[in-house]
């Protein structure tokens, strides 16, 4: 069997890596080496993906163990556990401190405050006039704005978090020192806010967590101030970055935005064919590990290795979506692992559904003369993948 | 203590894999919806768990006297 190496580079566009598809087709489940502690197994089949994320055979934990040098494709072992590398009952624990804030629900209720933002956003836009950058101009501030809004961050310095935030979600992008740096420095800009919280209870998540770790002993210090940073970046990074992939993607497919400029109710579907179709995030960073033998696809996992799964390969299964590559808002369903699957399935899911709504939905109907205004170059070496620039006109 | 009562709507789940993950002697997905394997248990915090942690609140567990013990509003 061949060892390929991984991760598969990036294309230039937001499309797959040939090399996913073709292992999905020949070798669904294969062996890969990692830039960082050795080999590891590669699943890119739908069922095999759901199974790998939501069967609790497999496991995050490992990824912690100060013994083991696990394959990864980023350079530094986590010291410090954060959601994502926990499992049921620990993660369960965690998770439910703060799933209420963000039910389908409660995001609901955020749907105003996130409109009152984009036309603030959008606004300013118009004034300045022709060209913008839409990602400074739009994506970027509505995310950052509304998750430090929930944490309660006000007045966060805006450039310098996006600066440590940019170089924390890199893969190659920056050097390894560098990537160090930003985290300790996102870690103890957290922990500063955290004695603020401390000092001054609000109504906004960080009080929550605060309250969580002071009064109940659910979280520990350290969790407390890693969920906070994880809630931060993940919260305004990927959402930000598909606002910006999604706009590009309908400016630089007319017949696309043709058919939802036509039928605005098309929206929210043509926003879930988006997060399927779109190859958001570079590489995951860490794999899941099998606690007793496995099978997937007729290969055996043994107990303790470790499986890569990406849930945007998955989606691209053509046992699952008919034409996978074909970019169709009328898919009668699609169960896509844009938000993952299993424990680990994104929090934020609901609060991203909306901002993306609220802001493409408000965006096209704005500016009925949108266009590109330039090359868009989309970003490599990244968990997480967007366009550098997206210069447009109206 | 009698039993509980488990419900999950087919038509709010968004087939997360949350519950089936969290409680899966509770829960297993049939296609994208989660379903109950017995929709009558003996109480268990897995299966608050699970409908605390539903991102869409779409299970219901009752009491034997019909009262709500998950999700709390
Ligand atoms: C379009 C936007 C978004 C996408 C595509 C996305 C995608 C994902 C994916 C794929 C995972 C699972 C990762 C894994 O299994 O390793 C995840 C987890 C997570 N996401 Fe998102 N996300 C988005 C927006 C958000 C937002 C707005 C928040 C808000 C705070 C957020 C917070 C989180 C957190 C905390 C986790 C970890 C959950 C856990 O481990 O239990 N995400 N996200
Ligand atoms: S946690 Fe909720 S949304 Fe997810 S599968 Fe279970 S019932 Fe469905």
């Amino acid at each position: 069997m061949e060892i390929r190496s991984y991760p598969f580079p990036d294309p230039d566009d937001l499309g797959v890596n040939e090399t996913y598809l073709r292992l999905q087709r020949e070798e669904p489940v294969s062996r890969v080496r990692l830039p960082y502690g050795g080999e590891a197994w590669i699943a890119t089949r739908y069922a095999d993906v759901k199974t790998v994320m939501g069967d609790p055979r497999f496991v995050r934990a490992p990824v912690m163990d100060p013994d083991r040098d696990p394959p990864r494709t980023m350079p530094e072992v986590p010291g410090i556990s954060t959601i994502l590398s926990m499992d049921p009952p620990e993660h369960t624990r965690l998770r439910r401190i703060l799933a209420k804030a963000f039910t389908a629900r409660r995001t609901a209720q955020l749907r105003d405050r996130a409109q009152e933002i984009v036309n603030d956003l959008l606004d300013r836009m118009e004034d300045q006039g022709p060209p913008a950058d839409l990602m400074d101009a739009l994506a970027m501030p509505v995310a950052i704005t509304l998750i430090s809004e929930m944490l309660g961050v006000p007045n966060l310095d805006r450039a310098q978090f996006r600066a440590w935030s940019d170089a924390a979600v890199a893969i190659t992008a920056f050097t390894v020192p560098e990537i160090e740096a930003a985290a300790a420095s996102l870690r103890a800009y957290i922990r500063d806010l955290v004695e603020e919280k401390r000092k001054h209870p609000a109504d906004d998540m960080l009080t929550v967590l605060v309250t969580a770790h002071d009064d109940e002993d659910r979280l520990s210090e350290e969790e407390l101030v890693s969920f906070g940073v994880t809630l931060l970046i993940a919260g305004h990074e990927t959402t930000g970055s598909e606002i910006g992939n999604f706009v590009y993607t309908l400016l630089a497919r007319p017949d696309k935005l043709a058919e939802v400029r036509a039928d605005p109710s098309l929206l929210p579907t043509a926003i879930e064919e988006l997060l399927r179709h779109t190859k958001l995030s570079g590489a995951p960073a860490f794999p899941r590990f099998a606690t007793v033998d496995v099978e997937l696809s007729g290969v055996r996992i043994a107990a303790g290795e470790a499986v890569f799964v990406d849930g945007l390969v998955a989606n691209r299964d053509p046992e699952v979506f008919e034409n996978p590559d074909e970019l169709n808002f009328h898919r009668p369903s699609i169960p896509h692992f844009a938000f993952g699957h299993g424990v680990h399935h994104c929090i934020g899911a609901p609060l991203a559904r909306m901002e993306l709504q609220v802001a493409i939905a408000t965006l096209l109907k704005r500016f009925p003369n949108l266009r590109l205004a330039g090359d868009v170059a989309i970003k490599k070496g990244r968990l997480v993948r967007g366009p550098q620039t997206l210069p447009v006109r109206w | 203590m009698g039993k509980w009562s488990l419900e999950v709507d087919g038509g709010t789940c968004i087939g997360s894999g949350m519950c089936t993950a969290i409680a899966p002697e509770h829960f297993r997905l049939e296609g994208d919806t989660s379903v109950p394997i017995d929709p009558s248990v003996d109480p268990d915090d897995l299966v608050v768990d699970a409908a605390e942690s539903c991102p869409v609140e779409a299970i219901l567990v009752r009491a034997a006297d019909g009262s709500v013990v998950a999700p709390q509003p």
